[in-house]
Formats: C-alpha cells, sequence, structure tokens
C-alpha cells in the first residue's frame, strides 16, 4: 500500500500566472534524500520532477521563495532562499521567505505516490547539498522569463539587458522596469527549450555573503508560528499517558475520575505498536481529550493506569553497560577487514588499548512534541513541526489505513529544535487515531516528562580501540570494537547483521590510512528506543577515536596535532562509501587542523589547571577542527573560556549561517559531554525534566567561540552538524592537558571532582 | 474571581485558580510568544513580566495573580499607536542574528529586558549568575554579545 515515495521522469518546466504573479517551478536533477536518517523517501537515484513554486513575484515587487525543507533553526530559511534568489537576481533584502507545505503527486507510473517538486526533509545536513542546483535553477528560469518579456515589450534581444536587485535594465535605451511590473508577461512567456545556464561561481553576489536570518524579527516579537502555537477552528486539546516501561501494556485502566475533570470530553485508548514490526507510534497509551490543554493535563493525572513493567523489565544503565562489556569479551560481527590485522598486532612493537564508554542522550528539543490533526472522511489536515513531513504523510497513511496521501495534507510549522527527534513522526500518528476516535480536530500535546521518557535516543555503547607501531614509529594495525544497541530500531526487514551500519561507518578516520585495519561489531539487546541525534554515529565515533589518538600520542611522547598530519598525510582523494561521500580527502582534514591549531594558538604553553585540546572529523562531507580550551579549578569545575574551529565545506553559502551551526554544534557538544545521559532503571527511563537532563545553560557556555572558514570552491556540503562530533574529544584532551586525568566515559560529570 | 492586568488591558478570570499563567495568556488570550519547555520553571521559555519582574509563568497558578500586572512579549514591541517597534533588546537580538530555532528568545529577551533593569551593565559574572534560561540550539555565544550590546544601547537611550 503506502510505498516509499518514487519518482519516474523528468517533467517540463512548469509557471504560471496567479493573480498578475508570476509563479515559478523549474527542473531539477537532484532531491533532498538524507542518507542518515530513519524517515528518509528512499528514492534510490537522482528524482527527475520538477521543482515547485518556489518564487512568486508579485504585481507590487514583493518577492517570496518557499524553502522546502522544515526550518528547525539551521538556517534554511534564509540559505536555501538565497539560492533562488542568486539566480533571480532579487533584492535579497527585500525578499520574503515562507515555509513550503508538503507536496506530493501521484507518481508517473501510477504506483505509489513521488515528490511533486523537490524532496522535503531535513535531516543529515543535506538541505543545501540536495537543492543546491534546482533551486539555482528555480532562480534562473524565473530570470529568464523576466528578461524575456522585458525584451518582448521594449522589442529589444534579450542579450542586451541585464537583471539586478529586481530591475530588468536595457543600457543602450536606458529602459528598465521593475520585476514586479513585468511579472504578469512573464507569465506568458514560451518556455525555453532547455533550462537556463546557470553563474559560474565567479559570478556569485549573494552566495558567500553573510545574510541574517529570515524570520528573525517574527521570532523577537513572538509572532513565528511554532507546532504549539497552530491552531484549527473547533480543536480540542489532548495529552497522553503513555507506558513508561520499554514495550509494556496496561494491565488495567480506571479512567473515571478523568473523566470526571471538568473540561474532559473523553479518553482514548491507543494501542501499542506491532512488536515484531516497524513502529508508528511508540507506546501504548491512553490519551485524554479536553475543550482546553489544562483540562487535558489534570484529566491525565487523574487517570488510574497500572502497566505491567514489560520484556525489559530487568534493564537498567548499569545492565546494559555491563551486557556490552560482557559481548566485547567475545568475538563480534567482523565488518571491515583490511590487511593481516592479526599479524601485525603479533609482530608489533607497541600496542595500545582503551575502552571508552557513551550513554544514552536525549534530543529534547525545548519545543516538545505536537502535533494538530484534524481526520475526516475526506482527508486528512496535519500541521505538526516535522523534520519529515512526506514520513508524517506516510504514517498517517499507515495507520489510518488510508490509500490516497494526496489527501493527507501535511504544513510543517517552524520547529523548536529538531536534532533527529522529528525525523520520527510517531506523535503525528498518535494525534492522527486519537483524531479518529474523537471525530475533531486534536491538538495533541507532550510535556516534557513525554518527551524526556519517550525519545529515540541516541545509541549508548562500550568501545575497545587497540593499536600498534612498528618499530620505525609507523602505524600499522587498528581496531574499533563496538558493543552497542543499535539504532536501527524495530527494523523487522533488515537483518541483524546489518545493525552494524548506523554505528560504525567503514571508510572512517583513520580507515584506508592503516594497512591492518578491522572494525567489529557486537548488536547489544536494549528496550530503549533508539534514532538518530544529530551527527548520529560521528558524535560517538570521534569522540572515541580522536581520544584513542590523544592517548596514543602521550604514550608514544609525540605531539597530539603532529601524530594527526603525520596520518592524514597529503591532500588525495580517498573512497568513503557513505553519507557525504564519495571521496574523503585527508588533507582538507590537515588543513583545517592547522588553521584551527594556528588561529587557536595551539601548543602555547598554558598555566597550571589549564589545557588545550585539538580534534578534527569529517561529517557528512564536511572538515570541521576545533580547538577547546578549559580551565579546571581546585575543586574540579571546570569551564570553557575559548574554542576556535576552523570549517572547510566546500562553497559556503552563507558564511553567518555557518558561523551560527558551529556555535551551535560547540555548545551541543559541550553540554552532552559535561552532564547529559538517559538514565534506565526497572526498564524504564527515569529522567523527567531539565533537572535530572541538565542542559547546558549560560554560564558553561564559552564566552568566545570563533569560527574560520576555508572557502574553497569545493561542492558545497551542510553544516548543520559538523560543529559537534570534534569538541568532546578536544575537551577531553584539554582536560587531560589541565589535570592528567583521561575522560574515557561520558558524561564527565563529577569525574574531576574526586 | 481573578482580577488582573495583561498588557494593559484589565481581565478577570473565574477558571480553574490551579491554572498556571502560561496556559490562561496562551489559549485563553491567544498571546502565543511565551513558550512552554519544561512545566517546572527550569528553562524560562515561558518568562513574562508580573509586577515588572522576570517570573517563569509555566509554574505561576492564577490564584496567585490577582491584581497583578502581566506583561508579554507581544507588548514590548508595541508602541503607542498600535505600530511595531521594536524594544532596543529586541534590535539587538537582530544586530546579533541571536536565534536560530527560537523557540527559547522570547523568554530570553523578558529575561534580559528584566536583567537589564536590574543590573544596567552587567558584567560576564552577572549575565551567567542571572540568565538561566535553557537555549538547546546553544546560542549563548551571540546571546551574551546581545545582552552587552543592549546594555549599551540602552544606556545610550537613557543618556539622550
Amino acid at each position: 500500500m503506502n510505498a516509499p515515495l518514487t519518482a519516474t521522469r523528468r517533467d517540463l518546466l512548469r509557471y504560471a500566472a496567479a493573480g498578475g504573479a508570476l509563479v515559478v517551478a523549474a527542473p531539477l536533477a537532484s532531491c533532498a534524500r538524507p542518507s542518515s536518517t530513519e524517515e528518509t523517501e528512499s528514492e534510490t537515484g537522482p528524482f527527475k520532477g520538477t521543482v515547485g513554486p518556489f518564487v512568486i513575484i508579485n504585481p507590487d515587487d514583493s518577492v517570496v521563495i518557499a524553502f522546502p525543507n522544515p526550518e528547525m533553526g539551521q538556517g534554511v530559511d534564509t540559505s536555501l532562499p538565497m539560492l533562488v534568489a542568486e539566480e533571480l537576481e532579487a533584492d535579497f533584502d527585500k525578499v520574503e521567505t515562507v515555509q513550503m507545505p508538503l507536496e506530493l503527486k501521484v507518481a508517473e507510473d501510477g504506483e505509489g505516490f513521488a515528490w511533486k517538486y523537490v524532496g522535503q526533509g531535513s535531516g543529515g545536513s543535506y538541505s543545501i547539498v540536495g537543492h543546491w542546483e534546482a533551486l539555482r535553477q528555480a532562480g534562473a528560469l524565473a530570470r529568464h522569463l523576466l528578461l524575456a518579456a522585458a525584451a518582448e515589450r521594449w522589442s529589444v534581444p534579450v542579450a542586451e539587458l541585464a537583471a539586478k536587485k529586481g530591475v530588468v535594465s536595457h543600457a543602450a535605451s536606458g529602459q528598465s522596469a521593475r520585476y514586479g511590473e513585468l511579472a504578469e508577461a512573464a507569465a506568458n512567456i514560451t518556455p525555453p527549450q532547455d533550462p537556463p545556464a546557470l553563474k559560474g561561481a565567479k559570478d556569485f553576489t549573494l552566495i558567500g555573503t553573510a545574510q541574517k536570518m529570515k524570520n528573525a524579527r517574527a521570532i523577537v516579537t513572538g509572532k513565528a508560528v511554532y507546532g504549539i502555537d497552530a491552531q484549527m477552528r473547533g480543536m480540542v486539546h489532548a495529552v497522553m499517558a503513555r507506558c513508561p516501561y520499554f514495550d509494556g501494556t496496561a494491565i488495567s485502566v480506571d479512567d473515571s475520575a478523568a473523566r470526571a475533570v471538568p473540561g474532559v470530553i473523553d479518553v482514548v485508548k491507543v494501542r501499542r505498536p506491532a512488536l515484531d514490526g516497524p513502529y508508528d507510534v511508540q507506546a501504548e497509551g491512553y490519551a485524554v481529550v479536553a475543550e482546553n490543554l489544562w483540562a487535558a493535563m489534570k484529566g491525565r493525572r487523574a487517570l488510574k493506569i497500572e502497566w505491567d513493567h514489560g520484556p525489559y523489565a530487568d534493564e537498567s544503565s548499569d545492565s546494559f553497560r555491563a551486557h556490552c562489556s560482557e559481548l566485547l569479551e567475545g568475538e563480534g560481527q567482523i565488518v571491515r577487514d583490511d590487511g593481516d590485522f592479526d599479524a601485525a598486532m603479533a609482530n608489533a612493537a607497541s600496542v595500545h588499548e582503551a575502552r571508552y564508554w557513551e550513554p544514552y542522550v536525549s534530543h529534547s528539543p525545548l519545543e516538545p512534541q505536537n502535533c494538530l490533526a484534524h481526520v475526516r472522511e475526506d482527508g486528512v489536515d496535519i500541521i505538526a513541526p516535522t523534520q519529515m513531513p512526506g514520513g508524517a504523510n506516510r504514517i498517517v497513511a499507515n495507520v489510518l489505513g488510508r490509500e490516497d496521501r494526496l489527501n493527507i495534507k501535511v504544513q510543517p510549522t517552524r520547529l523548536g529544535g529538531g536534532f533527529g527527534r522529528r525525523l520520527s513522526n510517531d506523535y503525528v500518528a498518535e494525534a492522527a487515531l486519537v483524531s479518529q476516535a474523537v471525530a475533531k480536530p486534536v491538538k495533541l500535546f507532550w510535556t516534557r516528562d513525554d518527551d524526556l521518557q519517550h525519545d529515540f535516543y541516541r545509541p549508548a555503547g562500550m568501545h575497545h580501540l587497540k593499536a600498534a607501531f612498528d618499530a620505525d614509529g609507523n602505524l600499522v594495525a587498528w581496531t574499533h570494537r563496538l558493543a552497542s544497541a543499535s539504532k536501527y530500531y524495530r527494523r523487522p526487514n533488515l537483518p541483524e547483521t546489518d545493525y552494524w551500519q548506523a554505528e560504525l561507518y567503514p571508510d572512517d578516520f583513520p580507515a584506508h590510512l592503516v594497512e591492518n585495519y578491522r572494525l567489529e561489531y557486537f548488536s547489544a539487546k536494549s528496550g530503549a528506543p533508539r534514532g538518530s541525534w544529530r551527527a548520529p554515529a560521528h558524535t560517538a565515533n570521534a569522540f572515541v577515536v580522536q581520544s584513542f589518538l590523544d592517548e596514543i600520542a602521550e604514550s608514544r611522547g609525540e605531539n597530539p596535532l603532529d601524530l594527526r598530519l603525520r596520518l592524514l598525510g597529503a591532500p588525495r582523494e580517498l573512497p568513503y562509501d557513505g553519507h557525504g561521500g564519495p571521496v574523503f580527502n585527508p588533507g582538507r582534514l590537515a588543513a583545517v587542523l592547522k588553521l584551527a591549531a594556528e588561529k587557536g594558538g595551539y601548543g602555547e604553553a598554558m598555566g597550571p589547571g589549564r589545557g588545550r585540546g585539538i580534534s578534527g572529523h569529517f561529517t557528512f562531507g564536511g572538515y570541521v577542527a576545533e580547538v577547546v580550551d578549559v580551565d579546571v579549578d581546585e575543586n574540579g569545575n571546570l569551564r570553557v573560556p575559548r574554542v576556535v574551529a576552523a570549517v572547510d565545506i566546500g562553497t559556503v553559502v552563507n558564511p553567518n549561517g555557518v558561523a551560527a551551526q558551529l556555535e551551535s554544534g560547540v555548545n551541543d557538544g559541550l553540554s552532552t559531554a559535561l552532564r547529559l545521559a538517559i538514565n534506565v532503571e526497572g526498564g524504564r527511563v527515569t529522567n523527567e525534566n531539565f533537572d535530572s537532563y541538565r542542559l547546558m545553560r549560560m554560564a558553561d557556555a564559552p564566552p568566545v567561540v570563533e569560527t574560520h572558514i576555508i572557502d574553497n570552491g569545493d561542492a558545497p556540503s551542510g553544516m548543520g552538524e559538523m560543529g559537534l562530533p570534534p569538541l568532546a574529544p578536544a575537551l577531553a584532551e584539554a582536560i587531560f592537558q589541565a589535570t592528567g586525568k583521561r575522560i574515557r566515559a561520558l558524561p564527565i560529570a563529577d569525574q574531576l571532582k574526586a | 474571581m481573578i482580577g488582573l492586568t495583561v498588557n494593559g488591558e484589565r481581565r478577570r478570570y473565574d477558571g480553574d485558580p490551579d491554572m498556571p499563567l502560561l496556559w490562561y495568556l496562551r489559549d485563553s488570550l491567544d498571546l502565543k510568544g511565551a513558550k512552554f519547555g519544561c512545566g517546572a520553571a527550569l528553562c524560562g521559555a515561558c518568562t513574562v513580566h508580573v509586577n515588572g519582574s522576570a517570573m517563569r509563568s509555566c509554574v505561576a497558578p492564577m490564584a496567585s495573580l490577582d491584581g497583578a500586572e502581566i506583561t508579554t512579549i507581544e507588548a514590548v514591541s508595541k508602541s503607542k499607536d498600535g505600530g511595531e517597534t521594536l524594544h532596543p533588546v529586541q534590535q539587538v537580538w537582530l544586530d546579533e542574528d541571536v536565534a536560530q530555532c527560537g523557540y527559547c528568545q522570547t523568554g530570553q529577551i523578558m529575561a534580559v529586558i528584566d536583567l537589564l533593569s536590574r543590573i544596567p551593565e552587567p558584567t560576564d559574572e552577572d549575565i551567567d549568575a542571572n540568565l538561566t534560561n535553557i537555549c538547546r540550539c546553544g546560542t549563548y555565544y551571540r546571546l551574551r554579545k546581545a545582552v552587552h550590546r543592549a546594555a549599551a544601547a540602552l544606556k545610550e537611550e537613557r543618556a539622550s
């Protein structure tokens, strides 16, 4: 039935007049397919559809550019419209940008559904990469039409015309016309045979310039509409009591007191997801539906539910860690095995070994999950903060058993943070089921404890690293053994022997740089739901690999930066089969390390109690290195006075946005390393709010964060996730420099207090 | 019956006295600038001004607000003619391009306006100690710069 979206053939150019406005759609050759995410739309090849109504030029000269991907703070409300405006030659200061609703169509072959214009998911730092060609083409088509309209009006060749800042001018005759004056005529121009040529990078006037976030004014005045703010006539409110135990279910339910709360309309059961299938909702629950949100919350408090403790009743954080540790004592699944690891190890002059632990962590977007759903006989309306509007559409079709996905409309709102949590649309499925049950528009709202206890957590795992050097000081063997519960959660169609793929990226550094290289995975059992958390396995593995390098450097008496540069070597292309590939250039990683080291004063003498560490990582096509300073006082309290970063993500669209995402990644990495861990006891998560899941506040934040960009003109990659992975290992090395203490388990918590 | 003033308008409330102010503002008055983040006064996304001081409205029951004067973000940028004039703190938020997802920023701005009314020229230590709202996107670097810049802007405004 509701198969993943597919696309089949290239459509014609599309544009239209609407109320005197020019509305442009254009051809493209790419799609947004974030390969690191749970809810991808699963095209197998390049999308060949059409670009949506990205440009609307009104007779009053106002220009509206729609961004197809949900905005969650990563800046696509600015960066994606910049791609259009660059080619359109619009005055970007006057451009308004708006969120596109989900646009689907029936696939050309009639089998299933396809994107109507472009892919519309936000994930995998893929928005710019995925739309780099398509959105510039949309802008170029619009410009072409405006120029052609002016040429016709003035009976002059198009070649004599110039477009700039929303005005077409003809130098020879001195004539000019504003885009608004040409919009209606442009909409009636015969389409060009081929897409208009795109500018070369040297002609960019907007791409590469620092632009501030487009919708900031609405944010600071309280007018920006998030999911939590969405409304619909006649809507009722719902909150749910979900089974807190992994895969548990209710033994008994007494809802009489809840129903007696003034304003409560109904109590609706939401069934548990099938345990042998992919999840739709996450847990069994009882939704209290009320006339207002407060009544629903009071009603939930009055529910009396006895839950069984489910099949994972004995799981705790400690038991899971012990389980991982035990697994590492045995033999795992060897998923990469270059050279002859055992022989190299046997002949080594020196061997280094260490184990690391990383806990489950939560996404905790500040806006908790919520969804406004209106399920009717003739269709469904969904308004929700979702990273994957296509996934929201599909999950609603599935849980309601509806065939016609075109009648399930999804409007993403601005998201109050995403971080990967809203790649999953379980809360959308819940809202649809409750709306169907009460036959009203339902605004489903999660409280903070709901959000912390029903997340899809970043996998926890224990890592065992071992490396060997020969007598000449060459790194000749390396193994990374990981025991974790994969983020491939409830994937009945996926054999367990594939679970490693989400946790050990086989071409990550130092693959190809060490002759005898082995990766080994142990699939651990856990009831905790898992999912994609900002820069998924890169966060875990960069901490481990980079920390281990620092330990090796120390025991060999080698400078940690020198060791890295020696391993990376000269610029060259190494194969990288995974998101961010197809190549990894170690020279580019070396270059950001060198730049960060230079700008951050790496290697300078530090006073007592102070330390400075450096790390670099290649994340989804982007190269980032960070120098982290730390001060640790005699009581073991630490602060980070400064972080200096160097970034190479190829061609930069919005350097201000790149810096913002770097700063965000730094603070996310620091916050997570300092204190964050999800705690499991008795088969359930025990964290309830920000007092037991202590997100960073201002006092912990580095007062100085510098971003230095290498803009080398290479193909662009994204920036949403790249800033995070290098932070924790650079911090750990700085702590070692300051205190002599190695951090091998996260979070740091009070490890420095002892 | 509870009487209170919200953004200069007198209001009467006779609903559930336990209901927190946040839900009264958001659901009864449709003032949606204050956000829910935690429901436990831990994150500050719901910060409004009550009798001139910052308060986390998610834990303030309506029963405690008889006679109170409430100011929300919606009134901060409203000029006398009904149009929109940004408060210097809001303007600085644009100049420094602080917001990412933006969800916490109305609460941050309300907290900062309160901070600067108490400590007009805060040091970094003052900011660390007094500005405890959570920003999950981690905009703290720009936020700190914006607070210093807002302090300077307000000082200039007072001088002129």
